[in-house]
Protein backbone atom coordinates (compact mmCIF):
# COMPACT_ATOMS: atom_id res chain seq x y z
CA UNK A 1 0.00 0.00 0.00
CA UNK A 2 2.88 2.31 0.73
CA UNK A 3 4.27 1.94 -2.74
CA UNK A 4 0.95 2.36 -4.50
CA UNK A 5 0.39 5.54 -2.52
CA UNK A 6 3.66 6.95 -3.72
CA UNK A 7 2.94 6.04 -7.31
CA UNK A 8 -0.51 7.47 -7.75
CA UNK A 9 -1.26 9.85 -4.88
CA UNK A 10 -4.24 7.80 -3.75
CA UNK A 11 -6.02 10.00 -1.21
CA UNK A 12 -5.61 8.67 2.31
CA UNK A 13 -9.16 9.39 3.41
CA UNK A 14 -10.59 7.17 0.67
CA UNK A 15 -8.41 4.35 1.91
CA UNK A 16 -9.52 4.94 5.49
CA UNK A 17 -13.18 4.82 4.45
CA UNK A 18 -12.85 1.72 2.29
CA UNK A 19 -10.24 -0.36 4.08
CA UNK A 20 -12.30 -1.78 6.99
CA UNK A 21 -15.12 -3.02 4.73
CA UNK A 22 -12.84 -4.37 2.02
CA UNK A 23 -10.55 -6.11 4.53
CA UNK A 24 -13.33 -7.69 6.59
CA UNK A 25 -15.24 -8.79 3.51
CA UNK A 26 -12.13 -10.17 1.86
CA UNK A 27 -10.84 -11.99 4.92
CA UNK A 28 -14.09 -13.51 6.17
CA UNK A 29 -16.06 -13.97 2.98
CA UNK A 30 -14.07 -13.93 -0.24
CA UNK A 31 -10.97 -15.68 1.03
CA UNK A 32 -12.82 -18.60 2.73
CA UNK A 33 -14.98 -19.01 -0.35
CA UNK A 34 -11.97 -19.20 -2.66
CA UNK A 35 -10.17 -21.44 -0.20
CA UNK A 36 -13.20 -23.76 -0.14
CA UNK A 37 -13.23 -23.92 -3.92
CA UNK A 38 -9.49 -24.63 -3.91
CA UNK A 39 -9.84 -27.41 -1.35
CA UNK A 40 -12.31 -29.20 -3.60
CA UNK A 41 -9.28 -30.03 -5.81
CA UNK A 42 -7.23 -31.39 -2.90
CA UNK A 43 -7.03 -34.44 -0.73
CA UNK A 44 -6.87 -33.64 2.98
CA UNK A 45 -5.13 -36.21 5.19
CA UNK A 46 -5.93 -36.92 8.84
CA UNK A 47 -3.15 -34.55 9.94
CA UNK A 48 -4.34 -31.86 7.59
CA UNK A 49 -1.74 -32.65 4.91
CA UNK A 50 -3.00 -31.40 1.58
CA UNK A 51 -2.15 -33.00 -1.72
CA UNK A 52 -3.42 -31.95 -5.11
CA UNK A 53 -6.01 -34.37 -6.40
CA UNK A 54 -7.24 -32.75 -9.58
CA UNK A 55 -10.84 -33.60 -10.33
CA UNK A 56 -10.77 -36.76 -8.22
CA UNK A 57 -13.20 -35.41 -5.61
CA UNK A 58 -15.67 -34.49 -8.31
CA UNK A 59 -15.40 -37.91 -9.93
CA UNK A 60 -15.97 -39.43 -6.51
CA UNK A 61 -19.01 -37.23 -5.93
CA UNK A 62 -20.56 -38.27 -9.24
CA UNK A 63 -19.66 -41.97 -9.26
CA UNK A 64 -18.65 -43.32 -5.82
CA UNK A 65 -21.41 -45.37 -4.23
CA UNK A 66 -20.98 -43.56 -0.89
CA UNK A 67 -21.56 -40.16 -2.42
CA UNK A 68 -23.19 -40.28 -5.86
CA UNK A 69 -26.64 -41.66 -4.91
CA UNK A 70 -26.89 -39.11 -2.09
CA UNK A 71 -25.71 -36.26 -4.28
CA UNK A 72 -28.15 -36.95 -7.10
CA UNK A 73 -31.03 -37.47 -4.69
CA UNK A 74 -30.23 -34.24 -2.82
CA UNK A 75 -30.02 -32.37 -6.12
CA UNK A 76 -33.32 -33.79 -7.35
CA UNK A 77 -35.03 -33.09 -4.03
CA UNK A 78 -33.67 -29.56 -4.10
CA UNK A 79 -35.21 -28.98 -7.52
CA UNK A 80 -38.54 -30.30 -6.21
CA UNK A 81 -38.16 -27.96 -3.21
CA UNK A 82 -37.52 -25.06 -5.61
CA UNK A 83 -40.36 -26.01 -7.97
CA UNK A 84 -42.86 -26.06 -5.10
CA UNK A 85 -41.68 -22.63 -4.00
CA UNK A 86 -41.97 -21.22 -7.51
CA UNK A 87 -45.39 -22.71 -8.17
CA UNK A 88 -47.05 -22.42 -4.79
CA UNK A 89 -45.25 -19.69 -2.87
CA UNK A 90 -44.86 -17.23 -5.70
CA UNK A 91 -48.38 -17.75 -7.10
CA UNK A 92 -49.98 -17.28 -3.71
CA UNK A 93 -47.74 -14.25 -3.19
CA UNK A 94 -48.86 -12.76 -6.51
CA UNK A 95 -52.52 -13.38 -5.69
CA UNK A 96 -52.25 -11.84 -2.23
CA UNK A 97 -50.25 -8.88 -3.53
CA UNK A 98 -52.81 -8.29 -6.28
CA UNK A 99 -55.62 -8.27 -3.73
CA UNK A 100 -53.72 -6.02 -1.35
CA UNK A 101 -52.73 -3.58 -4.08
CA UNK A 102 -56.39 -3.05 -5.00
CA UNK A 103 -56.71 -1.27 -1.70
CA UNK A 104 -59.64 -1.75 0.57
CA UNK A 105 -60.09 -1.86 4.26
CA UNK A 106 -57.61 -3.39 6.67
CA UNK A 107 -54.95 -3.62 3.98
CA UNK A 108 -52.16 -2.71 6.41
CA UNK A 109 -53.40 -5.27 8.89
CA UNK A 110 -53.34 -8.10 6.32
CA UNK A 111 -49.93 -7.05 5.05
CA UNK A 112 -48.49 -7.10 8.56
CA UNK A 113 -50.04 -10.44 9.54
CA UNK A 114 -49.08 -12.28 6.36
CA UNK A 115 -45.50 -11.02 6.57
CA UNK A 116 -45.16 -11.97 10.24
CA UNK A 117 -43.95 -15.59 9.91
CA UNK A 118 -40.96 -14.46 7.82
CA UNK A 119 -39.38 -12.66 10.77
CA UNK A 120 -39.41 -15.74 13.00
CA UNK A 121 -36.53 -18.17 13.08
CA UNK A 122 -36.85 -21.22 10.84
CA UNK A 123 -36.09 -23.34 13.91
CA UNK A 124 -39.19 -22.01 15.67
CA UNK A 125 -41.35 -22.42 12.58
CA UNK A 126 -40.11 -25.97 12.08
CA UNK A 127 -40.98 -26.98 15.61
CA UNK A 128 -44.33 -25.22 15.56
CA UNK A 129 -45.42 -27.14 12.48
CA UNK A 130 -44.06 -30.38 13.87
CA UNK A 131 -46.38 -29.90 16.82
CA UNK A 132 -49.35 -28.83 14.72
CA UNK A 133 -48.98 -31.85 12.41
CA UNK A 134 -48.25 -34.27 15.26
CA UNK A 135 -51.01 -36.92 15.32
CA UNK A 136 -50.52 -37.11 19.09
CA UNK A 137 -51.75 -33.55 19.52
CA UNK A 138 -54.21 -33.89 16.67
CA UNK A 139 -54.59 -30.17 15.91
CA UNK A 140 -54.23 -30.49 12.15
CA UNK A 141 -56.41 -33.58 12.12
CA UNK A 142 -59.30 -32.00 14.02
CA UNK A 143 -59.11 -28.91 11.82
CA UNK A 144 -59.37 -31.04 8.69
CA UNK A 145 -62.23 -32.97 10.27
CA UNK A 146 -64.03 -29.70 10.92
CA UNK A 147 -64.13 -29.00 7.18
CA UNK A 148 -64.92 -32.61 6.33
CA UNK A 149 -61.46 -33.60 5.12
CA UNK A 150 -60.50 -35.71 8.13
CA UNK A 151 -59.65 -38.69 5.96
CA UNK A 152 -56.92 -36.70 4.20
CA UNK A 153 -54.86 -36.50 7.32
CA UNK A 154 -51.84 -38.74 7.68
CA UNK A 155 -48.38 -38.72 9.22
CA UNK A 156 -47.20 -36.52 6.34
CA UNK A 157 -43.83 -35.74 7.86
CA UNK A 158 -43.10 -39.37 8.58
CA UNK A 159 -43.77 -40.88 5.17
CA UNK A 160 -41.08 -40.75 2.47
CA UNK A 161 -43.66 -39.99 -0.24
CA UNK A 162 -45.06 -36.91 1.46
CA UNK A 163 -42.29 -35.61 3.73
CA UNK A 164 -40.51 -33.46 1.14
CA UNK A 165 -43.72 -31.85 -0.08
CA UNK A 166 -44.81 -31.19 3.50
CA UNK A 167 -41.52 -29.60 4.46
CA UNK A 168 -41.55 -27.50 1.28
CA UNK A 169 -45.06 -26.27 1.98
CA UNK A 170 -44.08 -25.30 5.52
CA UNK A 171 -41.23 -23.25 4.05
CA UNK A 172 -43.71 -21.73 1.58
CA UNK A 173 -46.01 -20.86 4.47
CA UNK A 174 -43.19 -19.08 6.27
CA UNK A 175 -41.70 -17.12 3.38
CA UNK A 176 -44.69 -16.21 1.20
CA UNK A 177 -44.56 -12.72 2.75
CA UNK A 178 -41.32 -11.79 1.02
CA UNK A 179 -42.40 -12.23 -2.62
CA UNK A 180 -45.80 -10.85 -1.62
CA UNK A 181 -44.27 -7.58 -0.40
CA UNK A 182 -42.02 -7.33 -3.47
CA UNK A 183 -44.95 -7.89 -5.85
CA UNK A 184 -47.08 -5.52 -3.82
CA UNK A 185 -44.44 -2.81 -3.97
CA UNK A 186 -44.18 -3.19 -7.74
CA UNK A 187 -47.96 -3.18 -8.20
CA UNK A 188 -48.61 -0.02 -6.20
CA UNK A 189 -45.87 1.66 -8.23
CA UNK A 190 -47.94 1.42 -11.41
CA UNK A 191 -49.58 4.77 -12.14
CA UNK A 192 -53.37 4.76 -11.89
CA UNK A 193 -53.84 6.48 -15.26
CA UNK A 194 -52.71 3.35 -17.07
CA UNK A 195 -55.44 1.26 -15.49
CA UNK A 196 -58.06 3.97 -15.74
CA UNK A 197 -57.65 4.10 -19.49
CA UNK A 198 -58.13 0.37 -19.77
CA UNK A 199 -61.18 0.38 -17.52
CA UNK A 200 -62.79 3.11 -19.54
CA UNK A 201 -62.31 0.86 -22.55
CA UNK A 202 -64.30 -1.78 -20.69
CA UNK A 203 -61.53 -4.13 -19.51
CA UNK A 204 -62.34 -6.33 -16.51
CA UNK A 205 -60.18 -6.51 -13.40
CA UNK A 206 -58.80 -9.84 -14.61
CA UNK A 207 -57.81 -8.36 -17.99
CA UNK A 208 -56.25 -5.32 -16.37
CA UNK A 209 -54.17 -7.53 -14.13
CA UNK A 210 -52.80 -9.90 -16.77
CA UNK A 211 -52.58 -7.52 -19.72
CA UNK A 212 -51.35 -4.38 -18.00
CA UNK A 213 -50.12 -4.93 -14.48
CA UNK A 214 -48.37 -8.27 -14.87
CA UNK A 215 -46.21 -7.26 -17.87
CA UNK A 216 -45.22 -4.13 -15.97
CA UNK A 217 -44.01 -6.06 -12.94
CA UNK A 218 -42.03 -8.65 -14.94
CA UNK A 219 -38.72 -7.28 -13.62
CA UNK A 220 -39.94 -8.05 -10.09
CA UNK A 221 -41.02 -11.54 -11.19
CA UNK A 222 -37.43 -12.15 -12.27
CA UNK A 223 -36.00 -10.85 -9.02
CA UNK A 224 -38.39 -13.02 -7.01
CA UNK A 225 -37.44 -16.06 -9.07
CA UNK A 226 -33.71 -15.58 -8.61
CA UNK A 227 -34.09 -14.84 -4.88
CA UNK A 228 -36.17 -18.00 -4.50
CA UNK A 229 -33.56 -20.00 -6.37
CA UNK A 230 -30.63 -18.75 -4.32
CA UNK A 231 -32.53 -19.15 -1.06
CA UNK A 232 -33.72 -22.66 -1.87
CA UNK A 233 -30.35 -24.02 -2.96
CA UNK A 234 -28.84 -22.61 0.20
CA UNK A 235 -31.56 -23.89 2.55
CA UNK A 236 -30.68 -26.06 5.53
CA UNK A 237 -32.19 -24.89 8.82
CA UNK A 238 -35.76 -26.11 8.30
CA UNK A 239 -34.86 -29.64 7.23
CA UNK A 240 -32.19 -29.93 9.93
CA UNK A 241 -34.66 -28.76 12.58
CA UNK A 242 -37.56 -30.93 11.49
CA UNK A 243 -35.82 -34.03 10.16
CA UNK A 244 -32.27 -33.87 11.52
CA UNK A 245 -29.00 -34.07 9.61
CA UNK A 246 -30.07 -37.36 8.03
CA UNK A 247 -33.06 -35.65 6.43
CA UNK A 248 -35.36 -38.57 7.04
CA UNK A 249 -37.38 -40.58 6.53
CA UNK A 250 -34.94 -42.52 4.40
CA UNK A 251 -33.21 -39.32 3.14
CA UNK A 252 -36.43 -38.32 1.41
CA UNK A 253 -36.06 -34.67 2.52
CA UNK A 254 -32.33 -34.46 1.86
CA UNK A 255 -31.37 -31.29 -0.01
CA UNK A 256 -27.98 -29.82 -0.92
CA UNK A 257 -27.62 -27.97 2.40
CA UNK A 258 -28.16 -31.05 4.58
CA UNK A 259 -26.04 -33.20 2.27
CA UNK A 260 -23.24 -30.63 2.53
CA UNK A 261 -23.49 -30.58 6.32
CA UNK A 262 -23.34 -34.39 6.57
CA UNK A 263 -20.47 -34.70 4.13
CA UNK A 264 -18.45 -32.02 5.88
CA UNK A 265 -19.13 -33.03 9.49
CA UNK A 266 -19.95 -36.68 9.16
CA UNK A 267 -22.82 -38.53 10.78
CA UNK A 268 -23.19 -41.26 13.32
CA UNK A 269 -20.84 -43.82 11.76
CA UNK A 270 -19.11 -41.88 9.04
CA UNK A 271 -16.32 -39.39 9.67
CA UNK A 272 -16.55 -35.91 8.27
CA UNK A 273 -14.63 -35.17 5.12
CA UNK A 274 -13.60 -31.53 4.60
CA UNK A 275 -12.37 -32.03 1.04
CA UNK A 276 -15.60 -33.71 -0.06
CA UNK A 277 -17.54 -31.09 1.90
CA UNK A 278 -15.73 -28.41 -0.08
CA UNK A 279 -16.60 -30.28 -3.26
CA UNK A 280 -20.31 -30.33 -2.41
CA UNK A 281 -20.12 -26.62 -1.56
CA UNK A 282 -18.40 -25.97 -4.89
CA UNK A 283 -21.25 -27.73 -6.68
CA UNK A 284 -23.77 -25.58 -4.78
CA UNK A 285 -21.72 -22.55 -5.75
CA UNK A 286 -21.84 -23.58 -9.42
CA UNK A 287 -25.58 -24.19 -9.32
CA UNK A 288 -26.31 -20.85 -7.65
CA UNK A 289 -23.92 -19.02 -9.96
CA UNK A 290 -25.59 -20.59 -13.00
CA UNK A 291 -28.98 -19.44 -11.73
CA UNK A 292 -27.78 -15.91 -11.09
CA UNK A 293 -26.01 -15.65 -14.46
CA UNK A 294 -29.05 -17.02 -16.31
CA UNK A 295 -31.13 -14.39 -14.61
CA UNK A 296 -28.68 -11.60 -15.39
CA UNK A 297 -28.09 -12.44 -19.03
CA UNK A 298 -31.24 -14.16 -20.20
CA UNK A 299 -33.92 -12.51 -18.12
CA UNK A 300 -32.81 -9.11 -16.91
CA UNK A 301 -31.46 -8.10 -20.32
CA UNK A 302 -34.55 -9.11 -22.26
CA UNK A 303 -37.25 -7.92 -19.96
CA UNK A 304 -38.13 -4.35 -20.60
CA UNK A 305 -38.01 -2.13 -17.54
CA UNK A 306 -40.53 0.67 -17.83
CA UNK A 307 -39.93 3.98 -16.21
CA UNK A 308 -43.03 4.75 -14.25
CA UNK B 1 -75.12 6.85 -14.00
CA UNK B 2 -77.27 3.80 -14.53
CA UNK B 3 -77.33 1.70 -11.41
CA UNK B 4 -79.04 -1.59 -11.98
CA UNK B 5 -79.19 -4.28 -9.33
CA UNK B 6 -77.00 -6.96 -10.97
CA UNK B 7 -74.23 -4.42 -11.40
CA UNK B 8 -74.31 -3.51 -7.73
CA UNK B 9 -74.44 -7.14 -6.67
CA UNK B 10 -71.45 -7.91 -8.81
CA UNK B 11 -69.33 -5.12 -7.36
CA UNK B 12 -70.16 -5.92 -3.77
CA UNK B 13 -69.33 -9.56 -4.45
CA UNK B 14 -66.15 -8.36 -6.14
CA UNK B 15 -65.30 -6.52 -2.96
CA UNK B 16 -66.17 -9.38 -0.65
CA UNK B 17 -64.13 -12.12 -2.31
CA UNK B 18 -60.73 -10.45 -1.86
CA UNK B 19 -61.60 -9.75 1.76
CA UNK B 20 -62.57 -13.39 2.32
CA UNK B 21 -59.37 -14.69 0.71
CA UNK B 22 -57.19 -12.29 2.67
CA UNK B 23 -58.97 -13.12 5.93
CA UNK B 24 -58.59 -16.85 5.39
CA UNK B 25 -54.93 -16.51 4.52
CA UNK B 26 -54.27 -14.23 7.50
CA UNK B 27 -55.85 -16.87 9.73
CA UNK B 28 -53.64 -19.54 8.20
CA UNK B 29 -50.60 -17.35 8.86
CA UNK B 30 -51.53 -16.64 12.46
CA UNK B 31 -53.13 -19.79 13.78
CA UNK B 32 -50.01 -21.97 14.31
CA UNK B 33 -48.34 -19.15 16.22
CA UNK B 34 -51.43 -18.45 18.30
CA UNK B 35 -51.82 -22.16 19.08
CA UNK B 36 -48.31 -22.28 20.54
CA UNK B 37 -48.62 -19.05 22.54
CA UNK B 38 -52.00 -20.04 23.92
CA UNK B 39 -51.18 -23.60 24.88
CA UNK B 40 -47.90 -22.69 26.53
CA UNK B 41 -49.96 -21.28 29.42
CA UNK B 42 -52.01 -24.42 29.96
CA UNK B 43 -51.60 -27.58 31.99
CA UNK B 44 -50.72 -30.71 30.05
CA UNK B 45 -54.21 -32.16 30.32
CA UNK B 46 -55.74 -29.08 28.76
CA UNK B 47 -53.13 -28.91 26.00
CA UNK B 48 -54.31 -32.28 24.76
CA UNK B 49 -57.92 -32.18 25.96
CA UNK B 50 -58.87 -28.82 24.48
CA UNK B 51 -56.07 -27.50 22.27
CA UNK B 52 -58.26 -24.80 20.70
CA UNK B 53 -59.47 -23.29 23.98
CA UNK B 54 -57.92 -20.24 25.56
CA UNK B 55 -56.36 -20.88 28.97
CA UNK B 56 -58.91 -20.50 31.76
CA UNK B 57 -58.22 -20.12 35.48
CA UNK B 58 -58.70 -23.90 35.81
CA UNK B 59 -56.35 -24.85 32.99
CA UNK B 60 -53.78 -22.09 33.49
CA UNK B 61 -50.28 -23.35 34.33
CA UNK B 62 -46.74 -22.05 34.17
CA UNK B 63 -45.12 -25.44 34.67
CA UNK B 64 -43.50 -25.33 31.23
CA UNK B 65 -41.86 -22.00 31.92
CA UNK B 66 -40.59 -23.38 35.19
CA UNK B 67 -38.91 -26.31 33.45
CA UNK B 68 -37.37 -24.01 30.90
CA UNK B 69 -35.94 -21.58 33.44
CA UNK B 70 -34.66 -24.48 35.57
CA UNK B 71 -33.13 -26.52 32.80
CA UNK B 72 -32.06 -24.23 30.00
CA UNK B 73 -29.57 -21.38 30.18
CA UNK B 74 -31.99 -19.10 28.41
CA UNK B 75 -30.56 -15.92 29.89
CA UNK B 76 -27.10 -16.87 28.59
CA UNK B 77 -28.53 -17.61 25.14
CA UNK B 78 -30.37 -14.29 25.07
CA UNK B 79 -27.32 -12.37 26.17
CA UNK B 80 -25.19 -14.10 23.51
CA UNK B 81 -27.73 -13.35 20.79
CA UNK B 82 -28.03 -9.73 21.87
CA UNK B 83 -24.24 -9.26 21.95
CA UNK B 84 -23.70 -10.91 18.58
CA UNK B 85 -26.62 -9.23 16.84
CA UNK B 86 -26.01 -5.71 18.09
CA UNK B 87 -22.24 -5.69 17.68
CA UNK B 88 -22.51 -7.09 14.16
CA UNK B 89 -25.26 -4.58 13.41
CA UNK B 90 -23.27 -1.57 14.58
CA UNK B 91 -20.10 -2.75 12.83
CA UNK B 92 -22.05 -3.34 9.61
CA UNK B 93 -23.70 0.06 9.67
CA UNK B 94 -20.53 1.96 10.53
CA UNK B 95 -18.10 0.15 8.24
CA UNK B 96 -20.70 -0.19 5.51
CA UNK B 97 -21.59 3.50 5.64
CA UNK B 98 -17.92 4.45 5.42
CA UNK B 99 -17.38 2.33 2.33
CA UNK B 100 -20.66 3.45 0.78
CA UNK B 101 -19.65 7.06 1.35
CA UNK B 102 -16.30 6.53 -0.37
CA UNK B 103 -17.94 4.85 -3.36
CA UNK B 104 -20.68 7.46 -3.67
CA UNK B 105 -18.61 10.55 -2.98
CA UNK B 106 -15.24 10.15 -4.67
CA UNK B 107 -14.34 9.56 -8.25
CA UNK B 108 -11.15 7.52 -7.92
CA UNK B 109 -9.48 4.92 -10.05
CA UNK B 110 -10.93 1.50 -9.26
CA UNK B 111 -14.22 2.85 -7.91
CA UNK B 112 -16.41 0.74 -10.19
CA UNK B 113 -14.19 -2.28 -9.71
CA UNK B 114 -14.38 -1.99 -5.92
CA UNK B 115 -18.16 -1.59 -6.12
CA UNK B 116 -18.49 -4.72 -8.27
CA UNK B 117 -16.11 -6.66 -6.03
CA UNK B 118 -18.12 -5.73 -2.95
CA UNK B 119 -21.45 -6.54 -4.55
CA UNK B 120 -20.58 -10.11 -5.56
CA UNK B 121 -21.47 -11.06 -1.99
CA UNK B 122 -25.08 -9.93 -2.45
CA UNK B 123 -25.96 -13.00 -4.48
CA UNK B 124 -23.42 -15.58 -3.32
CA UNK B 125 -24.37 -16.95 0.10
CA UNK B 126 -21.53 -16.91 2.64
CA UNK B 127 -22.48 -20.43 3.75
CA UNK B 128 -20.84 -21.86 0.66
CA UNK B 129 -17.49 -20.84 2.14
CA UNK B 130 -18.12 -22.70 5.39
CA UNK B 131 -15.23 -25.14 4.98
CA UNK B 132 -12.86 -22.21 4.54
CA UNK B 133 -14.48 -20.20 7.31
CA UNK B 134 -14.13 -23.00 9.84
CA UNK B 135 -10.45 -23.45 8.93
CA UNK B 136 -9.86 -19.72 9.23
CA UNK B 137 -11.63 -19.62 12.61
CA UNK B 138 -9.53 -22.52 13.85
CA UNK B 139 -6.29 -20.82 12.85
CA UNK B 140 -7.40 -17.50 14.36
CA UNK B 141 -8.51 -19.35 17.53
CA UNK B 142 -12.00 -17.91 17.14
CA UNK B 143 -13.92 -21.18 17.32
CA UNK B 144 -16.52 -21.07 20.09
CA UNK B 145 -16.24 -17.33 20.49
CA UNK B 146 -18.85 -14.67 19.90
CA UNK B 147 -16.19 -12.60 18.12
CA UNK B 148 -16.00 -15.22 15.37
CA UNK B 149 -19.75 -15.04 14.81
CA UNK B 150 -19.72 -11.24 14.84
CA UNK B 151 -17.00 -11.08 12.17
CA UNK B 152 -18.79 -13.57 9.91
CA UNK B 153 -22.15 -11.82 10.20
CA UNK B 154 -20.60 -8.43 9.54
CA UNK B 155 -18.83 -9.72 6.43
CA UNK B 156 -22.10 -11.32 5.29
CA UNK B 157 -24.16 -8.16 5.75
CA UNK B 158 -21.69 -5.67 4.25
CA UNK B 159 -22.32 -6.20 0.50
CA UNK B 160 -26.02 -5.36 0.51
CA UNK B 161 -25.57 -2.60 3.09
CA UNK B 162 -22.93 -0.89 0.98
CA UNK B 163 -24.95 -1.30 -2.20
CA UNK B 164 -28.09 0.27 -0.75
CA UNK B 165 -26.39 2.97 1.31
CA UNK B 166 -24.26 4.23 -1.56
CA UNK B 167 -27.44 4.79 -3.58
CA UNK B 168 -28.89 6.83 -0.76
CA UNK B 169 -25.68 8.77 -0.27
CA UNK B 170 -25.63 9.78 -3.92
CA UNK B 171 -28.89 11.61 -3.32
CA UNK B 172 -27.43 13.91 -0.67
CA UNK B 173 -27.16 17.32 -2.38
CA UNK B 174 -23.66 18.23 -3.47
CA UNK B 175 -24.04 21.90 -2.48
CA UNK B 176 -24.35 20.91 1.15
CA UNK B 177 -21.04 19.06 1.14
CA UNK B 178 -19.24 21.67 -0.94
CA UNK B 179 -20.37 24.44 1.39
CA UNK B 180 -18.95 22.49 4.32
CA UNK B 181 -15.70 21.94 2.42
CA UNK B 182 -15.35 25.67 1.78
CA UNK B 183 -15.85 26.22 5.50
CA UNK B 184 -12.82 24.01 5.99
CA UNK B 185 -14.49 20.76 7.06
CA UNK B 186 -12.36 17.64 6.66
CA UNK B 187 -13.63 14.68 4.63
CA UNK B 188 -14.26 12.83 7.90
CA UNK B 189 -16.42 15.69 9.16
CA UNK B 190 -18.37 15.62 5.92
CA UNK B 191 -19.00 11.91 6.40
CA UNK B 192 -20.25 12.71 9.91
CA UNK B 193 -22.57 15.29 8.37
CA UNK B 194 -23.96 12.97 5.68
CA UNK B 195 -24.59 10.05 8.05
CA UNK B 196 -27.60 11.55 9.87
CA UNK B 197 -29.09 12.48 6.49
CA UNK B 198 -29.43 8.84 5.48
CA UNK B 199 -30.86 7.79 8.84
CA UNK B 200 -34.07 6.28 7.43
CA UNK B 201 -32.01 4.00 5.18
CA UNK B 202 -29.77 3.06 8.11
CA UNK B 203 -32.85 2.12 10.12
CA UNK B 204 -34.32 -0.07 7.42
CA UNK B 205 -31.03 -1.81 6.70
CA UNK B 206 -30.55 -2.26 10.43
CA UNK B 207 -33.78 -4.17 10.85
CA UNK B 208 -33.15 -6.35 7.82
CA UNK B 209 -29.60 -7.09 8.96
CA UNK B 210 -30.66 -7.98 12.46
CA UNK B 211 -33.36 -10.53 11.75
CA UNK B 212 -31.28 -13.08 9.79
CA UNK B 213 -28.44 -12.79 12.30
CA UNK B 214 -30.73 -13.35 15.27
CA UNK B 215 -32.42 -16.27 13.52
CA UNK B 216 -29.34 -17.99 12.06
CA UNK B 217 -28.74 -21.61 13.02
CA UNK B 218 -25.92 -22.56 10.65
CA UNK B 219 -22.96 -20.59 11.98
CA UNK B 220 -23.70 -20.98 15.71
CA UNK B 221 -24.00 -24.72 15.02
CA UNK B 222 -20.69 -24.89 13.17
CA UNK B 223 -18.50 -22.12 14.59
CA UNK B 224 -19.78 -21.67 18.15
CA UNK B 225 -21.74 -24.70 19.37
CA UNK B 226 -20.50 -24.65 22.98
CA UNK B 227 -23.09 -24.08 25.69
CA UNK B 228 -21.35 -20.84 26.70
CA UNK B 229 -21.59 -19.31 23.22
CA UNK B 230 -24.91 -20.75 22.03
CA UNK B 231 -27.34 -18.15 20.68
CA UNK B 232 -31.08 -18.31 21.28
CA UNK B 233 -31.74 -20.05 17.99
CA UNK B 234 -29.18 -22.77 18.64
CA UNK B 235 -30.02 -23.02 22.35
CA UNK B 236 -33.71 -23.50 21.61
CA UNK B 237 -32.92 -26.03 18.91
CA UNK B 238 -30.83 -28.11 21.30
CA UNK B 239 -33.20 -27.70 24.22
CA UNK B 240 -36.15 -28.80 22.09
CA UNK B 241 -34.20 -31.80 20.89
CA UNK B 242 -33.74 -32.97 24.48
CA UNK B 243 -37.22 -32.18 25.74
CA UNK B 244 -39.34 -33.32 22.78
CA UNK B 245 -41.69 -35.28 24.97
CA UNK B 246 -42.23 -32.54 27.55
CA UNK B 247 -44.95 -30.59 25.78
CA UNK B 248 -45.20 -27.87 28.40
CA UNK B 249 -41.48 -27.17 28.17
CA UNK B 250 -41.49 -27.26 24.36
CA UNK B 251 -44.39 -24.84 24.04
CA UNK B 252 -42.93 -22.47 26.64
CA UNK B 253 -39.46 -22.40 25.13
CA UNK B 254 -40.93 -21.72 21.68
CA UNK B 255 -42.94 -18.87 23.14
CA UNK B 256 -39.91 -17.43 24.94
CA UNK B 257 -37.88 -17.57 21.73
CA UNK B 258 -40.63 -15.94 19.68
CA UNK B 259 -41.69 -13.11 21.95
CA UNK B 260 -38.71 -10.74 21.55
CA UNK B 261 -38.88 -10.87 17.76
CA UNK B 262 -42.67 -10.60 17.77
CA UNK B 263 -42.48 -7.49 19.96
CA UNK B 264 -39.84 -5.92 17.72
CA UNK B 265 -41.95 -6.75 14.70
CA UNK B 266 -45.11 -5.26 16.18
CA UNK B 267 -43.18 -2.09 17.01
CA UNK B 268 -41.40 -1.72 13.67
CA UNK B 269 -43.52 -3.57 11.11
CA UNK B 270 -44.86 -0.37 9.58
CA UNK B 271 -41.39 1.07 8.97
CA UNK B 272 -40.08 -2.30 7.79
CA UNK B 273 -42.76 -2.82 5.17
CA UNK B 274 -42.73 0.82 4.15
CA UNK B 275 -38.98 0.68 3.59
CA UNK B 276 -39.35 -2.21 1.13
CA UNK B 277 -42.25 -0.70 -0.73
CA UNK B 278 -40.65 2.75 -0.85
CA UNK B 279 -37.41 1.29 -2.16
CA UNK B 280 -39.22 -0.54 -4.90
CA UNK B 281 -41.19 2.46 -6.10
CA UNK B 282 -38.07 4.51 -6.48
Amino acid sequence: MQSSKRRSRFPVHILVFLAPAVLLYTLFMVFPLINSLRLSFYDIGPKNQQSFAGLQNYVKLFTNENFAPFFWRALRNNFVFFAIHMLVQNSIALLLAGLLADGGRARNFFRTVIFLPTVLSVVIIGFIWQLILNPLWGVAESMLEAVGLGSWFGPWLGKPETALITVSLISVWQFVGIPMILFYAALIGIPDELMEAARVDGATGWDVFWRIKFPLILPTVGIVAVLTFVGNFNAFDLIYTMKGANAGPDFSTDIMGTFFYRTFFGQQLQLGNPAMGATVAAMMFLIILTGVLLYMFLWARRVQTYDM
Amino acid sequence: MKSSFPYRARTSLGRAIPLVILTLYAMLALFPIVMILMNSFKAKKAIFGAPFAFPTPETFSLIGYQTVTDRAAFSTYFLNSVIVTFTALILTLLIGAMAAFALAEYDFRGNTLTAIYLSIGIMIPIRLGTVGILRLMVSLKLVNTLTGLILIYTAQALPLTIFILSQFMRQVPKDLKDAARIDGASEYQIFGMVLPLVRPALGAIGIFTMIPIWNDLWFPLIIAPSSKTATVTLGVQQFLGQFVSDWNAVLSSLTLAMVPILLLYILFSKQMIRSITAGAIK
